[in-house]
């Protein structure tokens, strides 16, 4: 009895001896990837807009130019008919993170 | 009596989970995930097929997935109103499933699920083979309660009065009836009391009716019924183009709950209200979580919606079943549409991903809506917003501050409508 209770926390532990550093830097990776596909709705997968989009593509776009841009919407200094109502609901660390995570992407 | 021991398994191995793979060099999700992991997809709408393309992106194509649709190809409801009004055809609103499988190694099976053991963790086919899974993710869209209204089931069967509430063969029937209807004639959209999928869609649908009505047959008529007190959604835009673009064309009366119709005269009878008479009448009866997902005992809102965690889109009724989309009990301010089916989606995805890796799901997770509706052909109006998950209330709740509505309609905002519909059905298709 006493054994067989202890091993789920034996387990456990090893688990978290054993990757913890490694979980906690992917598991961020996934959440940014997801964070970053709020916006594929609009600007496509990966931030790569299908053909003929009328509204642009993020992928490859320097993540300073996003910044400031999302920014400027949510300043209301940069005029538009949806993107200033979108990007006041997200945080300066969301958006640098989104920007960080599309400046990476290949075109 | 067949049972389930007896069925074919329909494909190989049976998705159960091996030993977990815990190289501590894996540095991906998906090199994570114990091998044969399954993850089944029922339902290839908004939600279903979003998924199914993203639990396969997020796990770097290390998760099997297989899709259950019954359908040839994705038809979208968002848009399909234009059908209606003649300004796009069904083809323009329909994209095949084949991107999902070429593209993403989706394994898609052309079949509906007939029942679910939530104990085995395995789907039955309605042809008969059984698909057993690891994760179950649920998206069945909506289930129309056709006998809310008395006598719409058959009035529906035989064709007289129509929903096409569920883009497809309807839509096109829709738009037949309005062709033959005589000018003069008065087209009836009677509403639910919301919850509801697509809160615009039945205004949009009246604007096109409409549009169409101002070129071919500017005698009609466009009464729109709704149950609900007041319009559920953009109310003083949508008020302004009927009094200013289809003034005398388009009457719009609240508190109007339709409880009966008769197929004979076409006509429709309120709970309170007097019966009202139309040459084209369409119907939305009240809705409900998709069948399967009721069948399968997850509607525990009112018996008709699914509550969920809203974390991971698990059903708070059975363990490894996420439900995405419309057949969701709705969080504060959240709409049933396919943008927040997508963004739904998205969520279960990483966090399914996550969990089959062994990793913490995400604890602050976001969610967007865009939603569009068309006026005419060309000019669109929109409410926007975002959603934050508050681990304080274990709810998603729109982000102070964010979203909102146009100033008016606007042929820009329609170019920008057309581009979501073709990128989200890329983003969930392609």
């Amino acid at each position: 009895m006493r054994i067989r209770s202890l091993r789920p926390l034996a387990a456990a532990l090893w688990l978290a001896a054993a990757s913890a550093p490694v979980l906690a830097q992917d598991a961020r990776a996934l959440n940014q990837r997801a964070l970053a596909a709020t916006c594929a709705n609009c600007h496509g997968a990966g931030g790569r807009a299908v053909d003929g989009a009328t509204v642009p593509g993020l992928a490859g776009m320097p993540a300073g130019y996003i910044v400031e841009q999302m920014k400027a919407f949510k300043a209301g200094t940069r005029p538009a008919t949806v993107m200033h109502q979108l990007a006041k609901g997200f945080s300066d660390a969301q958006i640098e993170s989104v920007a960080a995570y599309f400046a990476a992407q290949r075109k | 009596m067949k049972t389930t021991m007896q069925r074919r398994e329909w494909l190989l191995g049976t998705g159960a989970l091996g030993l977990w793979g815990l190289g501590g060099c894996a540095s991906t999700a998906g090199g994570m995930v114990p091998a044969r992991t399954r993850v089944l997809v029922v339902g290839g709408g908004y939600g279903g097929a979003t998924a199914a393309k993203y639990v396969r992106l997020f796990s770097d194509q290390k998760i099997e997935v297989v899709l259950v649709e019954p359908n040839e190809a994705f038809v979208s409801c968002p848009i399909s109103n234009l059908v209606i009004g003649g300004h796009k055809t069904i083809t323009d609103v329909t994209t095949r499933y084949d991107s999902l499988a070429n593209n993403h190694g989706v394994r898609i099976v052309k079949d509906m699920v007939a029942s679910i053991d939530v104990a085995k963790k395995v789907a039955v086919l309605a042809s008969g083979p059984t698909i057993a899974y690891d994760k179950l993710i649920l998206s069945p869209g909506i289930d129309l309660m056709f006998d809310g209204v008395q006598g719409l089931r058959a009035a529906q069967a035989e064709g007289r009065i129509l929903q096409a509430w569920k883009a497809g063969a309807e839509t096109v029937a829709l738009r037949r009836q309005l062709e033959a209807m005589p000018d003069g004639g008065t087209y009836a959209i009677t509403i639910p009391e919301a919850p509801y999928r697509c809160p615009p869609g039945p205004y949009e649908r009246a604007c096109q009716v409409a549009s169409y009505f101002k070129v071919a047959k500017p005698r009609g008529k466009v009464l729109i019924l709704d149950a609900n007190p007041d319009v559920t959604s953009k109310g003083p835009l949508f008020k302004k183009v009927w009094a200013e673009q289809y003034a005398g064309m388009v009457e719009y009366r609240g508190q109007h709950k339709a409880v009966a119709v008769d197929a004979r005269t076409n006509s429709v009878k309120f709970e309170v209200q007097d019966d009202v008479k139309a040459d084209v009448l369409n119907v939305l009866p009240p809705m409900r979580a998709g069948a399967i997902a009721v069948q399968t005992g997850l509607a525990n809102a009112n018996a008709r919606w699914c509550n969920v965690n809203y974390l991971n889109f698990e059903s708070t009724a059975a363990k490894d079943i996420h439900v995405l989309g419309d057949s969701i009990q709705i969080a504060p301010g959240m709409p049933k549409s396919g943008h927040m089916a997508n963004s739904h989606a998205k969520v279960a995805a990483a966090a399914i991903v996550a969990e089959l890796a062994g990793w913490e799901i995400n604890a602050a997770p976001m969610l967007t809506n865009t939603c569009y509706s068309f006026v005419d052909g060309k000019n669109v109006i929109h409410v926007a917003s975002v959603h934050e998950y508050v681990a304080a209330e274990k709810t998603f709740k729109t982000v102070a501050g964010s979203g909102g509505v146009s100033a008016a309609p606007t042929e820009l905002e329609g170019n920008y409508a057309w581009n979501w519909a073709r990128t989200i059905w890329a983003d969930a298709l392609a």
